[in-house]
């Protein structure tokens, strides 16, 4: 059954050729048939692979299997194979990779269908699913860069779908040109790497590595710390992270592509698919996690003030990722791709949630201008709120809880800046369940404001359930050891390729407080929310009112000023720098040259008569001075 | 004989520059026969005979009447000298004169500063035979060339002429197949 | 009888013996001189000429003038190599010619004219 493997990201790349090459001339059931269908079909056939992992070896997490499907040039001792590589960590990104997309596909196949160019849109989706299963299933760091360009390519495509509004496409530019910087540092470091151990084999490397280097030494901090700027590009971390709220430009389920099933989580995956460089340099690996946890309380703050719902969601993304930055940084490696699981059903979720509600809200996303949902399409509000309690980590009952309790916990048990981390952490979660319920008490409760034009259909309706169902038991494969259910466990699973570090081995009773602490800190998140904007709602706009509170706000909703900073440092005098070249003054001294080049033509063209007897004549004369200098020189 | 030499050294140079002069290809075309019979007879005074037999037999045999022949098929006559006296000017002949005097003193003065010196012909006549031995030893590969140039010739020869019926269905094909 | 020079070879036969006293006395100079001479000349005629046919004979006379340098190189040195030379020289022309007028022929044909300045349309 694991040979079907290279089915997987092949079937996405065949609908989109379809429908890129036909999308155009077929009806739109045929396009939903196609662009679903392909992933659909991914999807069942990664359900077919795992069942044959799991089923095929005595321990099926040690397990790995090497599809090898061409030398893609062979030049010296550079010979990168293309292979697929599938071990346990790669396995569960290919399901959730491809389980949510379908969903998403699903789900879009009812939501796209007013909108022009469905063709079109099926066929960015599905080569970015094709994408991003080529760099989860590559086993070689050049292939994965293709799949991780091949992403960026499409989150291009996708932001700027609707691409008639100028706003739509400067996001998409903007999306591009930000993941490029880091996209350029991973370059970079994909470049040292091979220089310096002579192969791009993640196997290969991460071995010789270990043998080559020295634990702390200059190469390894400078490649991890490489990799780590792509990472952050492409997981849009600090300080790279202002293309995310931006990037809510593109249609609703492409936001919930990027952010749950696809593209944020690339950066993820890759520094946990090359942990063991990030182990050999404690610095960059500190860097991480200090980076996840000021991206996640900046984020978070930002989210409280947003009145967009799809920004706060960006905002939550943007901080959820900084969570499993977080775990990475404190090598706590399992916990983070747990928290990308469950990260992806819920984040899935809330998209697809707030697109059903701004679709009903006639493509409103201003969420002040909603209100009182929870009465109108009970549906959408119970799969909402079972996100957002997943999202807010609502004690047992929640997938969030789970993940997010295993990472809080890493973080306490963590050597460098355990502590700090974890305040960290938690503050973030209470941030967290703050503005997810501020969110869901704005949006649903209250009065209608509007009413609801529109209500999901069955091809909505399904991946919202599926994923609300995903999002609430999602968490149970990877349960807290003090509950003392150890039948399923991710981290167990995901051992062999991602040793959990020796600190992940603590105190059960330890670990019983700090979830503890965790749950506690979740509901009064919650109840701030309730009493700020449902029981006395006029608490919080006395304090939005106030000249400080004014001077916060519009801080925080600008997400800490990183645009206007971005804009003075980059922008400004690259534009200065584009309106002087504007009059070519390089162009002059290139001019020039075209110049003599052009004089130099017309003068050697008049010799070119048509007369053969010219020309005979032109070569004795060359003969008779070349033999006169040769005589006279002699 | 040295007076021999001269003599045909005379000979070919007034009877060359009488071709280059003539208005009428026919007259020109003897004198080159002319030149040639007596650039063989420098030949065969000078001690290869071999060649001075290939240069009557090939150069002023065969390959005159190739002109001939041509001359024959273009019809060429009357009209065409009177032709000739149109391009042909008086002023014409300076630009080449004087670059052909330039190369000849090139030459004298080259010949006068040193090298080469001594005689030639008095080593004796070098027959056929010495001739064939070094055709076919260090010179074979050249003979093969040779033989592939002049398959080269022939097979170039009859393309280009080629009856004109044939040529010209040959290019409305083309031009047929270029218009698509 | 002149004597010959010095380290000259044994003259072997009567007949080498008549040739070599015979054609003595003409320095390599003159030899080549006449060879220049032939091909400036030829030179001329090409440069001069706008007529096909003439210029293709310009062309023989300057060819035959290098077959000459050539035999009278050889025979200085009493070596066959010259002959040689002259041989693929005259294997050369040979062709050339047949190719040349084959192209008069054509040319006559296309332009109803010998003059080679009809067929300047190829200039810059």
């Amino acid at each position: 059954m694991l040979q079907l493997l290279w089915l997987i990201p092949v079937l996405p790349f065949a609908g989109f050729l379809i429908l890129a090459l036909f999308g155009g001339r077929m009806r739109k059931s045929a396009v939903a048939a196609v662009g679903v269908g392909s992933v659909g079909l991914a999807a069942l056939v990664s359900l077919v692979v795992a069942a044959g992992f799991l089923l095929s070896a005595q321990n099926p997490s040690a397990r790995v299997y090497t599809q090898y499907i061409w030398t893609w040039i062979n030049i010296g001792a550079f010979k990168p194979g293309i292979f697929l590589y599938l071990d346990a960590l790669s396995l569960v990104m290919v399901l959730v990779v491809t389980v949510v997309g379908f969903f998403i596909h699903l789900y879009s196949a009812q939501f796209m269908e007013e909108s022009e160019g469905y063709g079109r849109f099926f066929a960015y989706m599905n080569l970015f699913v094709g994408s991003m299963l080529i760099l989860v299933l590559s086993g070689n760091l050049l292939l994965l860069y293709l799949g991780w360009e091949g992403v960026g390519l499409c989150s291009y495509l996708l932001i700027g779908f609707w691409y008639k509004e100028p706003e739509n496409g400067s996001a998409a530019i903007k999306a591009f040109v930000v993941t490029r910087v880091g996209d350029t540092a991973l370059a970079i470091g994909l470049f040292l790497i091979f220089l310096n151990l002579g192969s791009l084999d993640i196997q290969t490397l991460m071995g010789t590595a270990a043998l080559k280097w020295r634990i702390g030494g200059e190469l390894p901090t400078l490649a991890a710390a490489l990799i780590l700027g792509g990472a952050v590009g492409k997981s849009a971390q600090l300080p790279l992270q202002t293309w995310l709220p931006d990037a809510m430009a593109g249609p609703t389920p492409v936001s919930a592509l990027i952010h749950a099933a696809t593209m944020v989580t690339a950066g993820v995956y890759l520094i946990a698919r090359t942990h063991v460089l990030f182990s050999m340099a404690p610095r960059v690996e500190l860097a991480v996690g200090i980076i996840g946890a000021a991206t996640l309380l900046i984020s978070s703050m930002s989210a409280l003030v947003q009145h967009d719902i799809k920004r706060v969601l960006a905002y939550s993304t943007i901080s959820q990722i900084g969570y499993m930055f977080l775990a990475l940084g404190v090598g706590a490696w399992s916990a983070a791709i747990f928290h990308l699981v469950t990260h992806a059903f819920f984040k899935a979720l809330l998209f697809l949630g707030a697109g059903a509600v701004i679709a009903g809200f006639g493509g409103e996303h201003d969420m002040f201008k909603m209100g009182g949902v929870r009465k109108q399409s009970p549906f959408v509000f119970w799969t909402f709120l079972a996100g957002a309690c997943s999202l807010s980590a609502l004690p047992l009952v929640t997938a969030g809880f789970y993940s997010k309790g295993m990472i809080l916990f890493g973080a306490w048990q963590s050597r460098q800046a355990g502590f700090w981390l974890w305040a960290a952490g938690l503050t973030g979660a209470f941030l967290t369940s703050i503005y997810t319920f501020r969110m869901v008490f704005i949006t649903f409760f209250g009065e209608a404001r509007t009413a609801m034009a529109k209500k999901p259909d069955i091809r909505e309706a399904v991946p919202l359930v599926v994923l609300a169902f995903l999002a609430v038991v999602g968490g149970f494969i990877g349960l807290p050891r003090f509950l003392g259910i150890r039948s399923l466990s991710i981290t167990g699973f995901l051992s062999a390729v991602l040793p959990s570090s020796a600190q992940m081995e603590g105190q059960k009773e330890t670990e019983l407080l700090l979830e503890t602490v965790a749950s506690i800190i979740s509901l009064a998140g919650i109840y701030v929310a309730y009493f700020f904007w449902l029981s006395a709602p006029e608490y919080s706009r006395e304090i939005a009112q106030s000249r400080a509170g004014k001077t916060i706000r519009r801080f925080l909703f600008s997400g800490w000023g990183f645009d206007w900073l971005y804009g003075k440092l980059f922008v400004a005098p690259y534009k200065w720098v584009a309106r002087v070249s504007r009059n070519d003054v390089i162009d002059v001294a290139y001019s020039f040259i075209a110049g003599v080049n052009r004089f130099f033509h017309y003068g050697l063209s008049m010799t070119q008569t048509g007369r053969v007897r010219f020309y005979a004549a032109a070569i004795a004369l060359g003969a008779a001075v070349t033999i006169t200098i040769a005589v006279l020189a002699r | 004989m040295a007076n021999v030499f001269y003599i045909s050294a005379a000979v070919a140079l007034v009877s060359t520059m009488l071709v280059i002069v003539q208005r009428n290809v026919v007259h020109a075309l003897l004198y080159l026969i002319l030149s040639l019979l007596s650039v063989a007879v420098i030949f065969f005074d000078i001690g290869a005979p071999f060649v001075a037999a290939l240069e009557i037999i090939i150069y002023a045999g065969a390959i005159m009447v190739l002109f001939v022949f041509v001359i024959m098929m273009l019809n060429l006559g009357a009209q065409s000298a009177e032709e000739e006296r149109h391009w042909q000017t008086w002023g014409m002949w300076i630009g080449p004169a004087v670059l052909g005097a330039v190369l000849l003193a090139d030459l004298v003065y080259m010949l006068a500063q040193g090298p080469p010196r001594g005689f030639f012909g008095n080593m004796g006549p070098v027959g056929p035979k010495q001739v064939g031995i070094a055709l076919f030893g260090p010179y074979l590969i050249g003979v093969e060339l040779a033989s592939l140039l002049l398959l080269a010739g022939l097979i170039g020869a009859y393309h280009l002429g080629k009856p004109a019926k044939m040529a010209e269905a040959g290019k409305n094909r083309a031009r047929e197949r270029g218009g698509e | 009888m002149t004597p010959l020079p010095a380290g000259h070879p044994p003259l072997h036969s009567a007949v080498a013996q008549l040739y070599s006293a015979a054609v003595y006395g003409v320095p390599v100079a003159h030899g080549l001189m006449l060879a220049w001479v032939l091909f400036i000349v030829g030179l001329i005629g090409v440069l001069v000429r706008r007529n096909l046919i003439f210029i293709l004979m310009s062309v023989e006379i300057m060819l035959n003038a290098a077959g000459l340098a050539f035999i009278i190189a050889g025979s200085r040195w009493g070596q066959p190599d010259g002959q040689v030379m002259f041989i693929f020289i005259l294997a050369m022309a040979a062709a050339e010619v047949s190719v040349g007028l084959a192209l008069v022929l054509l040319f006559n044909r296309r332009f109803r004219t010998l003059d080679t300045d009809a067929a300047n349309r190829m200039k810059g």
